[in-house]
């Protein structure tokens, strides 16, 4: 009677337990939809084609003859990797040095150095491409102007070409060499002192032990970021689009996008796709390899300050070598796309007597989309950030607590997205949902899948380190004075986590609105957003509307990373994890 | 007039109902007007259902200053009704509906494509609604829209060369489309893309005529800035991105000349390329009425003397007061438009197009 009574306790015990149970499966089933149903999809059509006789799939591989043997499909795929290499090789050169100033060094102004390095970070990559045609193209270019009108050359010498291959790794460079240099600077900020100290000790000088010592150390980050500055490259759509078409070469990514030209190609896209997505698993694979290496460097942990370097005169060059770094991604495109905003012609200085508010008000008041995209963008931005946060949130809590069987796999599906490039992702969600059972295509709703499905990853990783930071005991004690597992996060986990959490949205939220690749497969006249707006302006060159569109859209983000900022605790983290 | 219009909605709803039952013979003697739609006026009916739905959506390929500008007189014409204008160039236009519709969206209720193919594939799919405004009937050469009311053109374009006239002295300037092969203009160049813009679809597709592939061939040696829309070439020499626009949107040259930019237009001796732009109404339009009463104004007198006045074009509406400045179009040697074609060759062109220039 007894035992049975206690059983019976026992019973209601995990029975009140397993609540959170179906909670948790049923996030899991809903991310299993939300990722390998685009995937699923995108893999049937490229290993499938219509018999036109039956109207029934065939099973082919017709598609990859054409993508192995067409020279339209292999020179995108050739330049996407002569591109990708270049830039991340770009970046690494940069970013290893200023990442290594500014945590090693007494360099001053390290805080303004990383705020900027946010700044590049934060700057749609398409609307830095489009700032640095206003900038560089080879004849009404103002830094070509400038050089005409100061060594009086001819009227067709230029300085430097955007419009070139040359050109678009520059400019994918001082996009992507944010995720270098905070990789670096983190990976050095966590070095020892004491390790250094040793091998001072040991009689090593300053190069020495830099040589022996600290590049070792850092190594496994540098390779690690220059695997992210690849993988950045090689998926971005915006940049290649804007810059390499009119230099008459296609990326993997804007080939992609012109096979939805009419008569569109979704069998030949989801093909072409495929690579990209192949290429990223083993990126990210190879990336894992090498950090999951770096863990001896931190055996130490934080048990010493890293000593700094005393710069000495040095600290001259040094800074003047980090602000033209920083002139180059911020700076200048800023400057450019203020201009653009208010002068008459874009690539005409501005002055007093020709300040114009002329685009500011075509925007605002005459361009009929401005508001819809506008709202859109806006709503898209915070559910997503809701939304987003919600799913990492309670994902990284059911992958740090062990809290189901399985959780294992749910961590895997979080994190699974980042293998998937926007553009692809673009166009298994539109192979997903323009058929039943779910047809969401021309609604907002099939934007918002694509949006969380591309944040989640990195708000996962954010969350799930904020977790490890919360004991269990915490819940644990509160779990034994008899809450359910539900009532404990709510009560003692949730406030814990308050600025994380915080900040996750607010990362999910800038990153939705800069978000081009995967909108410009997905939108619909009803549910286009900034970014793809200002894409369409590209297209037939309205300059003024596109600088008035982009500035207001970096002061929306700005807004929003500032109040980032403005949580203590946060800093740049956000960079972090992506 | 209103007489013979009853009329002649009378014969239609003869037709219907003599069909419907089977009888066939005399009314059938005349199809082709039988078919014709009555010619329709702006009634203050169809203003007021149209005020229900509150808004049209406008599909189109025009500079989006013009777009923007013809939207924001119809609100202003009709108020309570907003204009929202979707502008990119027409073979966008035309993939954007079509992937629409595939997906069953309907959001579409005027377009305006400057590629008269579209039109052929859209009527052969059952996609359009027929409707002819009376000012069409009245003042609208009848090669200019389609009797059935399938179509009407609301502008037709050319596709000239342009310079800009500080880089270029006008005697040095191009005169043909030889000219551009020599290679003194190499890297001097920018083009337009005929699988963004159909008015450039069009000037591929009889340059090519004209002149051969291999035309195109030594052209592409030129290092050719490329970009897509036949409105942004304009907007590069304006800039003096380029010296030479080698096709692209006349008007627009005009236009910015007229501003004070430093830009001129060149007819080139071969001819000059030509596309009618034509708008049409779709059978699925989310506000039927509103579209309507868009596609009846926009072929209006008064809109149509926005083409002239503002945008520099070419309207077909023969009361439209011309404005000097701009060369009349039976003065240009043009080169003949083929929308059949086009229609049946467009994937053709691109695909040799692209092989050629890369992109």
């Amino acid at each position: 009677m007894t035992i049975a009574l206690r059983a019976q306790l026992e019973d209601r015990r995990t029975f009140k337990l397993d609540l959170s149970v179906p909670l948790l499966l049923t996030f899991a089933a809903l991310l299993c939809v939300l990722i390998l149903l685009p995937i699923s999809w995108l893999v049937m059509y490229a290993i499938t084609e219509v018999d036109p006789a039956t109207k029934a799939r065939v099973l082919t591989l017709a598609q990859f003859r054409t993508l192995f043997s067409d020279p339209d499909l292999v020179e995108p795929l050739i330049t996407t990797m002569i591109v990708a290499l270049s830039s991340s090789v770009v970046c690494c050169l940069v970013a290893a040095p200023m990442g290594w100033l500014v945590a090693r060094t007494d360099m001053p102004m390290t805080r303004v150095i990383r705020a900027l390095v946010t700044a590049s970070f934060v700057t749609p990559p398409f609307l830095g491409a489009i700032a640095w045609e206003i900038l560089a193209a080879p004849n009404s270019g103002l830094l070509n102007k400038l050089y005409r009108s100061a060594t009086g050359a001819e009227m067709d010498a230029y300085l430097f070409n955007i419009y070139s291959m040359p050109g678009l790794i520059f400019v994918i460079a001082c996009y992507t060499f944010p995720y270098v240099f905070v990789l670096v600077a983190n990976a050095l900020d966590r070095i020892p002192g004491d390790l250094e100290d040793a091998s001072s000790i040991l009689g090593a000088g300053t190069w020495t032990t830099a040589r022996r010592v600290t590049i070792p150390l850092v190594l496994p980050a540098l390779l690690a970021g220059a695997l992210v500055a690849f993988l950045q490259a090689m998926i971005l759509f915006g940049s290649p689009a804007i810059l390499a078409l009119p230099a008459g070469f296609h990326t993997m990514t804007t080939k992609i996008w012109s096979l939805f030209q009419y008569p569109p190609k979704p069998e030949l896209a989801a093909a072409a796709s495929l690579p990209l997505l192949f290429l990223t698993v083993m990126l990210l694979r190879g990336q894992q390899m090498i950090l999951g290496r770096k863990g001896y460097s931190i055996v130490g942990g934080k048990s010493g300050e890293p000593r700094l370097i005393q710069l000495g005169w040095l600290v001259v060059p040094a800074l003047i070598f980090v602000f033209i770094v920083l002139m180059l991604p911020v700076f200048l495109p800023y400057f450019a796309l203020l201009n653009a905003a208010f002068s008459p012609i874009a690539t005409t200085l501005v002055t007093p007597a020709t300040f114009t508010m002329k685009n500011f008000y075509f925007t605002f008041f005459e361009l009929s989309t401005t508001h819809l995209a506008l709202k859109n963008t806006f709503i898209l931005g915070a559910a997503a950030a809701t939304i987003g946060t919600v799913l990492a949130l309670v994902i990284s809590y059911a992958t740090a607590r062990k809290a189901i069987a399985g959780h294992r796999i749910l961590g895997f599906l979080a994190t699974a997205p980042l293998a998937i490039p926007g553009i692809v992702l673009g166009v298994g969600l539109f192979l997903a949902y323009t058929r039943p059972p779910f047809v969401l295509y021309g609604t907002l709703w099939v934007l918002l899948l694509a949006y969380i499905t591309i944040e989640l990853p990195a708000a996962y990783q954010q969350l799930q380190s904020a977790f490890r930071a919360v004991h269990p005991e915490l819940e644990d004690a509160s779990r034994i004075l008899g809450a359910t597992r539900l009532q404990a996060l709510r009560d003692v986990t949730a406030p814990l986590l308050r600025t994380s959490v915080l900040a996750t949205w607010c990362f999910i939220f800038v990153s939705t609105v800069r978000e081009l690749s995967a909108a410009i497969m997905l939108f619909t006249s009803e549910t286009k957003v900034v970014s793809v707006l200002i894409f369409d302006l590209k297209e037939s060159g309205d300059l003024g509307a596109i600088a008035i569109l982009g500035l207001s859209m970096l002061v929306l983000t700005f807004t929003v990373v500032i109040f980032i900022n403005r949580i203590p605790g946060f800093g740049g983290s956000g960079l972090r994890n992506t | 007039m209103i007489k013979k219009k009853l009329a002649r909605r009378d014969v239609l709803k003869g037709t219907t109902a003599l069909a419907a039952v089977g009888m066939s013979g005399v009314v059938f003697a005349a199809p082709a007007r039988a078919q014709a739609p009555a010619a329709a006026a702006i009634t203050p009916e169809l203003i007021e259902a149209a005020k229900k739905e509150g808004k049209v959506a406008f599909y189109t390929a025009m500079d989006l200053t013009l777009a923007q500008r013809l939207g924001r007189s119809f609100e202003q014409s009709f108020p309570g009704i907003t204009a929202r204008v979707e502008r990119s160039g027409a073979e966008r236009v035309f993939t954007r509906i079509a992937q629409e519709f595939s997906s069953n969206i309907f959001a579409v209720d005027v377009a305006n494509t400057s590629d008269l193919a579209h039109v052929i594939h859209w009527k052969r799919d059952g996609l359009l609604t027929p409707y002819l405004p009376e000012e069409v009937v009245k003042h609208y050469p009848k090669n200019y829209y389609d009797p059935e009311g399938f179509q009407i053109v609301t502008r037709v374009l050319v596709s000239p060369f342009g310079y800009n006239t500080n880089l270029v002295k006008a005697e040095e300037a191009p005169k043909s489309f030889a000219d551009l092969l020599d290679p003194k203009w190499a890297g001097k160049m920018v083009k337009a893309h005929p699988a963004y813009s159909g008015t450039i679809m069009n000037s591929t597709y009889q340059t090519a005529r004209e002149l051969g592939w291999e035309y195109f061939e030594k052209l592409s040696k030129q290092r050719i800035m490329q970009v897509q829309s036949a409105t942004d070439t304009p907007k590069k020499i304006a800039l003096g991105e380029r010296a030479i626009m080698i096709d692209g949107a006349g008007y627009l040259i005009i236009q910015y000349k007229e501003k004070g930019d430093p830009v001129d237009i060149i007819y080139p001796a071969e001819g000059t390329p030509v596309a009618t732009s034509p708008s049409v109404l779709f059978k699925n339009a989310p506000n039927p009425n509103a579209g309507r009463l868009f596609q009846n104004w926009m072929h209006s007198r008064e809109a149509q003397q926005i083409l002239v006045d503002f945008a520099r074009q070419y309207s077909p509406h023969g009361q439209t007061v011309e404005k000097p400045g701009v060369r009349k179009l039976a003065d240009i040697k043009l080169m003949k438009e083929d929308a059949e074609a086009i229609e049946k060759g467009a994937e053709e062109i691109k695909k040799r197009y692209s092989a050629l220039f890369k992109v």
